[in-house]
């Protein structure tokens, strides 16, 4: 098969890239004689793994729940808000702009004020996860939703269709390709909101761990800790990727 | 015969725009007998594609006698009309055959004795095999022709297309009168065909209504006899010359 063949070719270049990054990182810190504490190798990214001190899989749960957590709320509550706005146009015009004033507001200004209002700990960072991602996906779900061919909603109407079949059956799906556009975007967002939460106060998660190894300036420790921060994102972005495989038809997807 | 099926006499529509009126439709006035196949023919701006959602319902009309529906081939607005529009519209997410299905879904017909009826019509229009394709899987042509196979689904009496082959290249749109015209003898349905173009209007139709722009006004109404089943080579008839030159000369194009 051909496209099998292609398919196989695209994942092995995809991989390739990634050794070569790694390599290329290798070889600059061994050659150019880098010292550790500028920029650690790989090698020596990797064995301040074994250091239990850091409680490494403590640390990336923490921050996996934190990101996971933010973006689920993000998802149900933005979805779920944009569904009311096309539902009910009045809801729409009052809290739109109401949401777009909101969202000019800097989310990590409000990292203080959430360790004031909910002490240290997951549950601010989570809240910080969600507010940085909330918005872009109440937008994107909203267009998707008002995207409607006006010849679909006459062709309804001769059957009289009632306002919800039309949800149901042309509305919602039409949207899909919409929401998960959104759910892409908030996915990296979500993950920039947790380690910025982690930052300004916690004491748990990978970010904090950063803030904690660089008092001693154990770089590698904190390379570590970017790379299992990627990771996790990583993990994310894939399942969202897997959810929309497995939802929304090749050609309606957005690029 | 109990009356015509489609009935209008002095039916107006008036736009309003900025405080400004203007009259989209003038006093049409023209009948359709169950089983005709009418083409609305006219430039753009003269309002028949406003006269077709006239008449499907979807606009009210200020003034003038509109009746659909006769004694013996009664007429029920919800579910007598089938719509064909110059995009074919299809869901992307629904396989062709579902496609076609949406109209029995949303009327609540009984789903497997429909899913039958939806395989039967995909064979009528030219798409066996294709039932669960996906759209992007098919030509524009095929994709149109869906959409004529959704529009029969819930076999409405009344078909309202509106110029739904303006978007196919030339061969392909010549292709689809003759499919239509098969499909037209095959449904036995009373056809409203909206279209710029005069040949295919002619080619097409049993009577051609033809409308004028600026201002909008009813110009024409002619029986076209041709004989059925047409082919392409009467389009080298010389009636068919005088019937599209009669077009021509209303148009103020000769």
């Amino acid at each position: 098969m051909a496209g099998n063949r292609d398919a196989i070719q695209r994942y092995a270049l995809a991989v390739l890239s990634h050794l070569l990054l790694v390599a290329a990182w290798h070889f600059f810190v061994v050659l150019g004689d880098v010292p550790a504490f500028v920029m650690p190798s790989p090698a020596a990214t990797l064995r301040s793994l074994s250091i239990p001190n850091y409680r490494w899989f403590e640390n990336s749960a923490a921050t996996a729940i934190e990101i996971f957590g933010g973006y689920a709320l993000a998802v149900v509550l933005g979805v779920g808000t944009a569904l009311l706005f096309s539902w009910w146009r009045w809801l729409e015009m009052l809290a739109m702009p109401l949401l777009v004033s909101l969202n000019m507001i800097p989310k990590v200004a409000l990292g203080p004020l959430f360790i004031v209002w909910f002490a240290y700990g997951i549950g601010p960072n989570i809240l910080m996860a969600f507010a940085i991602c909330f918005f872009p996906i109440v937008l994107t779900t909203a267009r998707g939703l008002s995207e409607v061919e006006p010849d679909l909603l006459d062709l309804v109407r001769t059957l009289k269709g009632s306002r919800w079949q039309i949800f149901a059956k042309i509305q919602l799906p039409g949207a899909l390709p919409y929401i998960f556009s959104g759910m892409k975007v908030a996915a990296i967002l979500a993950v920039a909101g947790a380690i910025v939460g982690e930052f300004l106060g916690s004491d748990k998660g990978l970010g904090y761990l950063m803030l904690q190894v660089q008092v001693t300036l154990d770089t590698a420790a904190m390379f570590m800790a970017v790379i299992l921060i990627t990771l996790i994102g990583v993990a994310l972005y894939g399942l969202v990727l897997a959810l929309e495989r497995l939802l929304v038809v090749r050609d309606a997807r957005l690029q | 015969m109990a009356g015509p099926f489609i009935h209008l006499s002095g039916v107006n529509k008036v736009y309003r725009t900025r405080g400004e009126e203007f009259l989209a439709i003038s006093e049409a006035t023209f009948d359709v007998d169950v089983g005709e196949l009418v083409s609305l023919v006219g430039p753009s701006g003269c309002g028949k594609t406003t006269l077709l959602k006239v008449i499907a319902g979807l606009h009210p009309y200020d003034g003038g006698e509109l009746r659909i529906g006769s004694q013996t081939h009664p007429f029920d607005p919800s579910r007598d009309i089938g719509m064909v529009f110059q995009q074919p519209l299809l869901l992307k997410w629904r396989r062709i055959v579902d496609n076609v299905l949406l109209p029995a879904e949303i009327l609540g017909l009984p789903m497997a004795e429909s899913r039958e009826r939806a395989r039967d019509l995909l064979t009528l229009v030219g798409l066996a095999g294709n039932e669960n394709k996906y759209p992007y899987e098919l030509s524009g042509g095929m994709q149109q022709r869906a959409a004529i196979a959704r529009a029969l689904i819930h076999d409405p009496k009344l078909i309202l297309m509106d110029e739904p082959f303006g978007a196919l290249d030339a061969l392909t749109r010549e292709k689809m009168n003759l499919e239509l015209l098969h499909i037209w003898r095959e449904a036995r349905k009373t056809i409203l065909f909206v279209t710029h173009g005069i040949s295919e209007a002619v080619f097409l139709g049993t009577r051609v209504v033809v409308l004028t722009a600026s201002p909008a006004r009813m110009a024409d109404n002619f029986q076209v006899d041709l004989p059925h089943p047409r082919t392409l080579d009467i389009k080298t008839h010389e009636v068919f010359g005088q019937y599209t030159r009669r077009i021509y000369r209303l148009l103020g194009m000769e």
